[in-house]
C-alpha cells in the first residue's frame, strides 16, 4: 500500500490545475428535506481537480448536510451527484470511499474504543490468507503519525488521546483514502497553529497532485490562505460560487449573513473598566501531573482571559476549578468564604458555570430537546422538587435561543439534529440560563460562525458589565484582547504570566506563550 | 496498558485464586480428570458463549441461544430417529437452518431498527415453540456414530479425558479468537460496538456485519445443540433452558463490556471455566444445593459489572492521555 506520508517529505511536483474544466465531483440541484425543514434547496456545487474549494455559511446553513449527501451518508431528496462527468449514486460512505473520496466529518467520527492504527486502517487492513497483518499496520501507522509530527503509541486506544490528536488521526485517515477528492468539514476546530500549518502543507501537496479539496471552516483567514474558490450557502440556498481572488473578507461575510457584520466590541478599553469586589479566589490549586499549583482571583465584573497552546493545561485548570477533576492541593474562597469543591454539583451550588471545550463529549444530551438541554442545569440547581413549569421552560429556552440566535426548527427538536455550531450555542445558553456568578468558558467560539462569533463576544462583554466574574479560555487572541481585563498565560501545565493593561495585545500574548518553547509537542 | 485488559486480568486472577482455594480444600480437584470434565460438561455453553461474545461486542444481545440449542437437539433427534437420516446429514441440516434463523434475526435488527433483545426474544419463543411442535417429549438417540464419538477421547497424563466435544469447544474458541482479533470482520464487530454512526461513516458495512454476527451466534448455537445431543444422546425441546443467560454471564465475567466495543473471546473461555469451577466445587462439597452455582455466578456478575464501571467510566479518556506524558 502506498502511503501518502511521503507527501510531507516530497516536494511539490505537480502543476497548478485550478483552472481545469471538468469538475471531479459535482452536486446538481441537490435538495434535502428533514421533516418540514428544507436543509438544502436545489444546491449546485462543483469541485474541480487541483482546487481547494471552500464551502461557507452560517451555522445551520446546510454545509455538513451537503457533504453527507456528496459522500453517501445521506440520500438526497432531489438532484444528482456527478463524479468525473458521470452521474453516480453513493448508497453509503463505503461506496464513496471506494470511489476515492476521503472525508473528515464535522463530528470526529472515529472509534474511541480501537487503537489509533486500527482507526487509520479500518476497512483496508492488509491481510494475508484473510488474516490482518497487525505488525505491518502498526509500522505503517507509526510512520504515518510521525509524518504528521506525532510520536505516539499507535496501539493505544484512540479515546485515550486528546481531541486534537484524534482530529489529526481522522485527517490522516481521510487523506489516505482520498484518491480524487478530500473533504474536510471543520477540520481545524481543535487544532493549534502548528498543526493547522501542517494540515495546510498536506492540502497544498494534494492539490498539486490534482485532487479536488472541499474545505469547510468558520475561520475566514484560513479560507483566504488556502482556498481558490468559495461557495456560499445561506438557509439551504445557494448564494453563489466565486473566485476568491475577486473577493474581500467583507464581501464573503456579507454573502454569508446577508448583511454586514456588526462588531460589538465595547469601545472603552476593557482593562480599565470598573470592577467589583473579589468573587472567587483559587490559592495554590493544583493536581499532580495535570496542572502545577496556581493562584488566581477573579473580581465581579471582570473577565480573565486564558491563553496558551492546546495542551498547555488551560482546560485542566478549568476542570479543577469546576471540580470535574479534584484538586489534590489548594483552597477555594467564594465571596470571602472558604469552600470545598470536589465535584461539579458543588460547583453549580456555589454559583459556578462551566461551558466545556469538547461539547460533543462533555456537554450535549443528544436525545433531549433544545429546551431540555437549556434548562437542565438550572433545573438541577433548583432541585427536582421545584420543577420548572413548562411555560417557564419555554420562556427561558426562547429567550436564550433568541439571544444567541440558535437556529432550530423547533425547541422540541432533539439537539443531536441541530447543526454543529447550533449545538454549541445550546450549551452556552444552558450555562447562561443557570444565572451563574462565576462562569468558565472554554473556547466559546469554536465552530461558531462569524455572525455568532461577534454575538458571543458581545455577550461576554454584557455579562461582565452585569457583574459576572468570567474566565474565558480562547485561542482567538483578537477576541481575548477584546474582552479581557487581565490575561493569564499557561505553558507546560503552569501559569507562567499574567498580563495587565497595555500589555494585553496579541503580540505580547504570543510572546508569552511562545517564550522558549513554541513547540506543538506540549500536548501529547 | 490497554484498559480493556484489566477486567480480563481480574477474571483470570479470580479464577486462579478460586481454583487454588478449591484445591487446598479438596486436593483431588487438581487433576486432569477434573479439568477434562470441566471442558466436557461446559462444551455446549462455551460454544454458545463464543457466539454471544461477538453479539455483545457488536453492541447487541442474543436471547435466542438456549432455545436454538434446544431446537437443534430435537431436530437432530427427529431427523435421525424418525426420518432415518445419517447424523452427519442431520447436523448439516441443523446448521443450515440455525444459520438462516440467525441471518433473519440480524436482518430484522438492522433493517427494521428493532432492538436486538426484542428480535431475539421473539426468536427464542419461535425456536422453543418450534421444538415442542416437533416433539414435546424427549427422544433418545441411538446410532453408531453417537456411541463411537462418546467412546473416543484423548487420554491426558493423569488419567483425564479430552473428549471429542471438549475438542470441538476448544477449536471453536481458537477460531473465535482468530476471527475477532485477526480479521476485518472482527474489527468491524468492534467498530459497531464502539459507535455505530462512526462505523457507518468510516465505511464499515453495517448491514452485512450485523447480519453476520447474528448468523454466527445462531450457527454456534446450532453447533452447541449438536454437542448437547452428543453429550446427552437425546433431543428434548426443553433442554438448555436459560443457557443464553449463562452465556451472557460468561461473556461479562470474561471481561467483555455489556454495552459493546471492548472485550476478548479468550476472556469468555475463562468466564465459562469459572462457572464450571463453581459447579464442580459444589459437586465435591456434596452438601450445597446446586442453586449455589447461580448465587455465586450472580455475585460474580455483579462484581464484574461494578469493576467495568470503574475501569470504563471513572477513568475518562483524557485523564489517561496525560498520564502517558
Ligand atoms: N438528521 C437531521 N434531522 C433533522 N434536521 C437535521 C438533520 N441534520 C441536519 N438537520 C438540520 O439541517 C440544517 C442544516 O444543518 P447542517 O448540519 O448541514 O448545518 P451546517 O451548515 O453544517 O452548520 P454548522 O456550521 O453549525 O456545522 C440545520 O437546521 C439542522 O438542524
Ligand atoms: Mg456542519
Amino acid at each position: 500500500m502506498q502511503s501518502k506520508a511521503e507527501l510531507w517529505q516530497a516536494g511539490n511536483g505537480g502543476q497548478d490545475m485550478a483552472d481545469g474544466e471538468t469538475p471531479v465531483l459535482e452536486a446538481r440541484g441537490i435538495t434535502k428535506i428533514f421533516g418540514q425543514h428544507r436543509a438544502l434547496d436545489g444546491v449546485d456545487f462543483a469541485v474541480r481537480p487541483g482546487e481547494v474549494h471552500a464551502l461557507l455559511g452560517e451555522n445551520g446553513a446546510g454545509k455538513s448536510t451537503l457533504i453527507k449527501i456528496l459522500t453517501g451518508a445521506y440520500q438526497p431528496d432531489g438532484g444528482e451527484i456527478v463524479l468525473e462527468g458521470a452521474p453516480i449514486r453513493f448508497t453509503d460512505p463505503l461506496n464513496a470511499q471506494g470511489a476515492g473520496i476521503g472525508t473528515v466529518y464535522q463530528e470526529v467520527n472515529l472509534l474511541p474504543n480501537r487503537s489509533v492504527a486500527e482507526n487509520l486502517f479500518l476497512g483496508r487492513q492488509p491481510t494475508r490468507f484473510g488474516l490482518v497483518q497487525r505488525k505491518a499496520i502498526v509500522t505503517e501507522a507509526t510512520a504515518l503519525m510521525a509524518a504528521y509530527g506525532l510520536d505516539i503509541d499507535v496501539r493505544a486506544e484512540l479515546g485515550s488521546f486528546s481531541v486534537a490528536v484524534q482530529q489529526i488521526v481522522a485527517i490522516a485517515r481521510a487523506v489516505e483514502l482520498s484518491g480524487k477528492v478530500l473533504v474536510l468539514d471543520e477540520p481545524t476546530a481543535s487544532l493549534d497553529r502548528n498543526e493547522v500549518e501542517k494540515l495546510f502543507e498536506v492540502v497544498a501537496k494534494l492539490k498539486a497532485r490534482g485532487l479536488g479539496i472541499i474545505f469547510i471552516t468558520h475561520f475566514l483567514d484560513q479560507v483566504f490562505a488556502l482556498a481558490d474558490r468559495v461557495t456560499i450557502l445561506r438557509n439551504g440556498q445557494l448564494i453563489g460560487t466565486r473566485d476568491l481572488r475577486e473577493l474581500t473578507a467583507t464581501e464573503v461575510v456579507r454573502m454569508m449573513l446577508g448583511k454586514d457584520l456588526a462588531y460589538g466590541h465595547s469601545t472603552l478599553p476593557v482593562a480599565e473598566a470598573a470592577k467589583g469586589p473579589v468573587k472567587v479566589t483559587f490559592t495554590g490549586l493544583g493536581r499532580a501531573g495535570r496542572v502545577a499549583p496556581f493562584t488566581l482571583s477573579l473580581h465581579e465584573g471582570e473577565v480573565v482571559g486564558v491563553a496558551g497552546l492546546l495542551g498547555s493545561g488551560r482546560t485542566e485548570m478549568a476542570r479543577l476549578m469546576f471540580g470535574v477533576d479534584t484538586a489534590d492541593e489548594g483552597e477555594i474562597m467564594v465571596s470571602g468564604k472558604p469552600l470545598k469543591i470536589r465535584n461539579p454539583a458543588q460547583a453549580v451550588m456555589a454559583g459556578f458555570g462551566f461551558c466545556p471545550e469538547d461539547r460533543k463529549l462533555d456537554g450535549i444530551f443528544g436525545e433531549l430537546s433544545v429546551r431540555e438541554n437549556i434548562i437542565i442545569a438550572l433545573q438541577a440547581k433548583l432541585g427536582w422538587f421545584r420543577a420548572l413549569h413548562r411555560d417557564e421552560q419555554d420562556e427561558i429556552a426562547g429567550r436564550y435561543a433568541d439571544d444567541l440566535d440558535i437556529r432550530a426548527a423547533s425547541h422540541d427538536m432533539p439537539v443531536k439534529l441541530l447543526s454543529g455550531g447550533n449545538q454549541q450555542k445550546v450549551i452556552l445558553a444552558r450555562w447562561l440560563a443557570n444565572d451563574p456568578t462565576f462562569l468558565i468558558l472554554d473556547e466559546p467560539t469554536r465552530g461558531i460562525d462569524v455572525g455568532a462569533h461577534a454575538e458571543i463576544v458581545r455577550t461576554i462583554n454584557r455579562l461582565r458589565e452585569e457583574g459576572l466574574a468570567l474566565l474565558v479560555i480562547s485561542s482567538e487572541l483578537d477576541e481575548v484582547v477584546a474582552y479581557s481585563n487581565r490575561v493569564v498565560v499557561m505553558r507546560d501545565r503552569q501559569m507562567v504570566a499574567e498580563l495587565h493593561g497595555a500589555d494585553i495585545t496579541p503580540a505580547v500574548i504570543v510572546a508569552a506563550i511562545a517564550d522558549n518553547t513554541g513547540s506543538a509537542e506540549a500536548r501529547i | 496498558m490497554n484498559r480493556a485488559l484489566r477486567p480480563l486480568l481480574a477474571t483470570t486472577a479470580i479464577f486462579l485464586l478460586a481454583y487454588i482455594a478449591a484445591v487446598l480444600q479438596y486436593p483431588s480437584m487438581l487433576s486432569t480428570r477434573v479439568l477434562g470434565n470441566f471442558l466436557t460438561d461446559n462444551a455446549f455453553l462455551g460454544i454458545a458463549a463464543v457466539g454471544m461474545t461477538f453479539v455483545i461486542l457488536s453492541g447487541g444481545i442474543d436471547l435466542s441461544v438456549g432455545a436454538v440449542i434446544g431446537f437443534s437437539t430435537v431436530l437432530i433427534a427427529t431427523l435421525i430417529m424418525w426420518a432415518g437420516l445419517h447424523p452427519l446429514l442431520a447436523f448439516a441440516i441443523t446448521l443450515v437452518i440455525s444459520a438462516a434463523f440467525g441471518a433473519v434475526m440480524g436482518a430484522a435488527i438492522h433493517y427494521l431498527k428493532v432492538p436486538s433483545f426484542i428480535v431475539t426474544l421473539a426468536g427464542m419463543f419461535l425456536a422453543r415453540g418450534g421444538a415442542s411442535v416437533l416433539s414435546p417429549d424427549s427422544i433418545g438417540i441411538k446410532h453408531d456414530l453417537y456411541t463411537n464419538i462418546s467412546r473416543s477421547y484423548i487420554l491426558l497424563p493423569g488419567g483425564g479425558r479430552l473428549t471429542v466435544i471438549a475438542m470441538i469447544m476448544l477449536a471453536v474458541f481458537v477460531l473465535g479468537i482468530i476471527l475477532a482479533h485477526r480479521t476485518r470482520f472482527g474489527s468491524y464487530v468492534y467498530a459497531l460496538g464502539g459507535n455505530e454512526t462512526s462505523a457507518a461513516l468510516m465505511g464499515v458495512p453495517v448491514a452485512r456485519t450485523t447480519i453476520l454476527v447474528y448468523t454466527l451466534s445462531s450457527t454456534l448455537a446450532g453447533i452447541a445443540g449438536i454437542v448437547f445431543s452428543l453429550y446427552t444422546s437425546a433431543g428434548y425441546s426443553l433442554s438448555a433452558l436459560g443457557v443464553e443467560l449463562d452465556a451472557i454471564a460468561a461473556v461479562v465475567i470474561g471481561g467483555t463490556l455489556l454495552t459493546g466495543g471492548y472485550g476478548f473471546v479468550a476472556g469468555t473461555f475463562i468466564g465459562v471455566m469459572l462457572q464450571g469451577l463453581v459447579q464442580t466445587y459444589i459437586v465435591f462439597d456434596g452438601t450445597l444445593s446446586s442453586w449455589w452455582t447461580k448465587i455465586v455466578i450472580g455475585g460474580l456478575l455483579f462484581l464484574f459489572i461494578l469493576l467495568q464501571r470503574l475501569v470504563f467510566s471513572a477513568s475518562s479518556p483524557r485523564k489517561k492521555a496525560f498520564r502517558k506524558s
